[in-house]
């Protein structure tokens, strides 16, 4: 009895401590950001009903979405390779093809109308002083411009990939991968680095990924950190509301609010988690075969002590 | 040459040659534990045993482990924990065991300062016990600089800079064991081959000479009772082991020490696989970057005590006073002026001392991961000053106890 007291007393002291400087530490280090579940409540609702036929014509309109954006889905390969698109607009424009399914809809709705403010980067883009966003915001084609922003949301949604079909990686690549490399699953600005034959095709691949950095270093003001450890650097709630919401983080970090929907950040850190933590299913199924075997272990070890112990007493 | 019989086994062969039958009666069958002990007493098989999966999983660490400042983070977190098999396993235990040998190390040493057990004869455990905490200490910093992370780089600064010694200035000094103005390739290598060999070596001798300074006082027991060991044997060996006072090493105590470390290795486990964040701090997943000073740079947890000692003062103070820190426990064999070795519930005075001892450490635990503003800061202040009277009322109190 007096070693089950010893023994309260022991593991007492050692929560204690554990308490203290685990969760009671972490919790007053680090900046509290509640999640708003990916509903950007500060942005408008859709209140009208998009016609896809419509806004197949705006978004491929002249002077539209296609003029700067690529569109694979609809056969519209981009004009510029990445590195000179970044050198235009400082990052390279993404491909809209599967907007529709990683986004959220009034999101991208907001974008279309005032990307600086739907992206919460104002402070960065001040019309007043010539700083405009690269994206040029959509003035209407003559109609309801409220009309014709959910007719271009419905198109995106008609052609975009079922939620099912937006793999971790094509959510990662599409949200955050042209800005964030993550070495770790070969993921560059420019794409995923191939094995290349030949020493100098690999120079050239790696000279195309230095000079889109540079050019992305001058639109962010510093290169957006490669994200191969994040998931293990920062904890998953951080990932969830950082992805929502750079913002409430970091204020004034020149990284925008990218408007995934909820399923979409799921992935994005579930792609963040095979990068950092990439046998982690390893972890389960191993640590409980261990325990299985440890606990057959005590029962052998008390066993003999029982024994040895029986003719000591 | 000596003449030698033919051996009629293997085992009176090895007999002759390396007296393996003294041996076994020596180390284990004539090795007289008292009887009357608790689990605590099995923390030393709890810590080599420990020590043994460190040692062990830290070899297969070092199969693939590249002590380069441009491939070390990766060689760790890609490499290790994704190419080679298992390699994340072995990284999770050592992680995990590096820092729970601490928790156990500190169980240890309370044990050893409730009951006593570091007086009359049994100094020589106590002092080299305290070596091994140290080497232990220097074994664990300088692992954590081979991931090379944010932590890794920022603790090697911090902590090569209290080198300089304050206003003494001794940058020279800093320089020099960095081997560099900064920590970068020189440091890098020279903590490995610290990590790797020559503190592993001084580990080996210290635990050596701390199990050998057990021989003659033997075990403390948990009423600090003296009895003749030999009246005791001679009970046991004629049979009756029941009235006898010791035990014998193996199997007796044995038996009892693999039971709590089979209880200890399912602890253990569990924290490997499941809970393993506390023992891998997330900011040493973030790259070392000599650009970018972490928001909040904190040692590892059982390093916050001596870490607060040394904050909450001006720099000359707060170093005189982690050097006090660091040393003073040696000392306790010495500042103990008691005659009594009993446990310190019969101590009166010394009783409370071990506790408020106890609880000031760890209230500088907590605030030592704390950023040092407001509160904590006041709690760290009055905490670092109560270790150090606590410690300069030691001789006093105890001179003044009475014989029990």
């Amino acid at each position: 009895m007096k070693e089950f007291k010893i023994l309260a007393v022991v593991v007492f002291f050692s929560l204690v401590t554990y308490w203290l400087v685990e969760p009671l530490a972490h919790s007053i280090l680090h900046k509290h950001v509640d999640s708003n579940h990916f509903t950007y409540a500060d942005l408008p609702a859709l209140e009208k009903t998009g016609d896809v036929a419509n806004g197949k014509e705006l978004v491929m309109g002249a002077g539209a979405c296609t003029g700067c954006h690529s569109l694979e889905a609809a056969g519209i390969a981009a004009s510029m390779d990445a590195v000179t698109a970044a050198s235009s607009y400082g990052v390279n424009p993404p491909d809209l093809s599967a907007v529709g399914a990683i986004y959220d809809d009034k999101f991208l709705a907001a974008l279309i109308k005032d990307p600086a403010s739907a992206l919460n980067v104002s402070h960065k883009f001040d019309p007043a002083s010539g700083k405009m966003h690269p994206m040029t915001q959509f003035y209407g084609a003559g109609g309801d411009m409220d009309q014709e922003v959910a007719d271009m949301v419905a198109y995106f949604k008609s052609i975009a990939p079922k939620a099912e079909e937006v793999t971790p990686a094509i959510a990662y690549e599409n949200a955050c991968g042209r800005c964030h490399a993550v070495k770790y699953e070969s993921w560059t600005q420019i794409g995923e680095k191939p094995t290349f034959k030949f020493k100098k095709d690999e120079y050239r691949f790696d000279a195309n990924v230095l000079e889109y950095q540079e050019h992305l270093t001058k639109y962010m003001g510093a290169l957006p950190p490669d994200l191969s450890m994040y998931y293990r650097s920062r904890n998953v709630h951080f990932l969830e509301t950082f992805i929502e919401d750079p913002q409430s983080h970091l204020a004034g970090t020149a990284m925008p609010r990218v408007g995934v929907n909820a399923e979409s950040a799921e992935k994005i850190v579930e792609y963040l988690a095979d990068s950092a933590d990439t046998l982690r299913e390893d972890r389960e199924s191993v640590g409980i075969k261990v325990m299985i075997f440890m606990l057959i272990f005590t029962i052998f070890a008390y066993l003999w002590k029982r024994e040895i112990w029986k003719d000591l007493h | 040459m000596a003449h030698f019989e033919k051996a009629n086994s293997l085992n009176e062969w090895l007999d002759q040659r390396l007296a393996v039958n003294t041996l076994k009666r020596v180390l284990q069958t004539e090795y007289w534990i008292p009887k009357n002990i608790n689990f605590l007493w099995a923390m030393g098989m709890v810590l080599a045993i420990t020590f043994g999966i460190l040692l062990v999983s830290g070899i297969f660490l070092l199969m693939y482990y590249q002590p380069n400042v441009d491939t070390a983070f990766d060689s760790v977190n890609y490499t290790i924990m994704r190419e080679v098999g298992f390699g994340w396993l072995w990284r999770h235990v050592h992680a995990v065991a590096a820092s729970v040998v601490f928790l156990i190390i500190y169980i240890h040493m309370f044990t050893g300062i409730y009951y006593g057990s570091y007086k009359k004869g049994r100094e020589i455990i106590w002092i080299s016990g305290m070596l091994l905490f140290v080497a232990f200490s220097a074994e664990a910093f300088s692992g954590y600089m081979l991931p090379w992370g944010q932590m890794s780089y920022w603790a090697g600064m911090v902590i090569t800079n209290l080198f300089s010694l304050g206003s003494l200035e001794f940058n020279g000094l800093v320089e020099w064991i960095r081997g560099d103005y900064v920590p970068a390739q020189a440091f890098l290598t020279r903590f490995f081959m610290l990590h790797v060999l020559l503190i592993p070596l001084a580990i080996i001798a210290l635990i050596g000479i701390h199990f050998g300074a057990l021989r003659l006082p033997h075990v403390n027991n948990q009423d600090g009772e003296e009895f003749d060991y030999d009246v005791e044997a001679e009970k046991y060996k004629a049979g009756d082991k029941k009235n006898s006072k010791v035990i014998a090493f193996a199997n007796d105590f044995l038996s009892k020490d693999m039971f709590v470390v089979a209880v200890y290795l399912v602890f253990f486990f569990y924290l490997v696989f499941w809970n393993y964040s506390f023992a891998m701090d997330p900011v040493n997943f973030d790259p070392a970057d000599g650009l970018k000073t972490p928001a909040h740079i904190y040692p590892e947890w059982y390093f916050l005590w001596s870490y607060e000692i040394l904050r909450p003062f001006s720099k000359d103070i707060g170093l005189i006073a982690f050097g006090f820190a660091q040393v003073i426990f040696v000392f306790l064999p010495f500042l103990d002026r008691s005659p009594n070795a009993v446990p310190a519930s019969r101590r009166g005075l010394f009783f409370i001392w071990f506790w408020l001892l106890l609880i000031d450490m760890i209230a500088l635990t907590a605030m030592g991961k704390l950023p040092p503003e407001g509160i904590y800061s006041t709690i760290g202040f009055v905490s670092a000053v109560v270790f150090i009277l606590l410690w300069i009322a030691l001789p006093i109190i105890t001179k003044f106890e009475k014989k029990v």
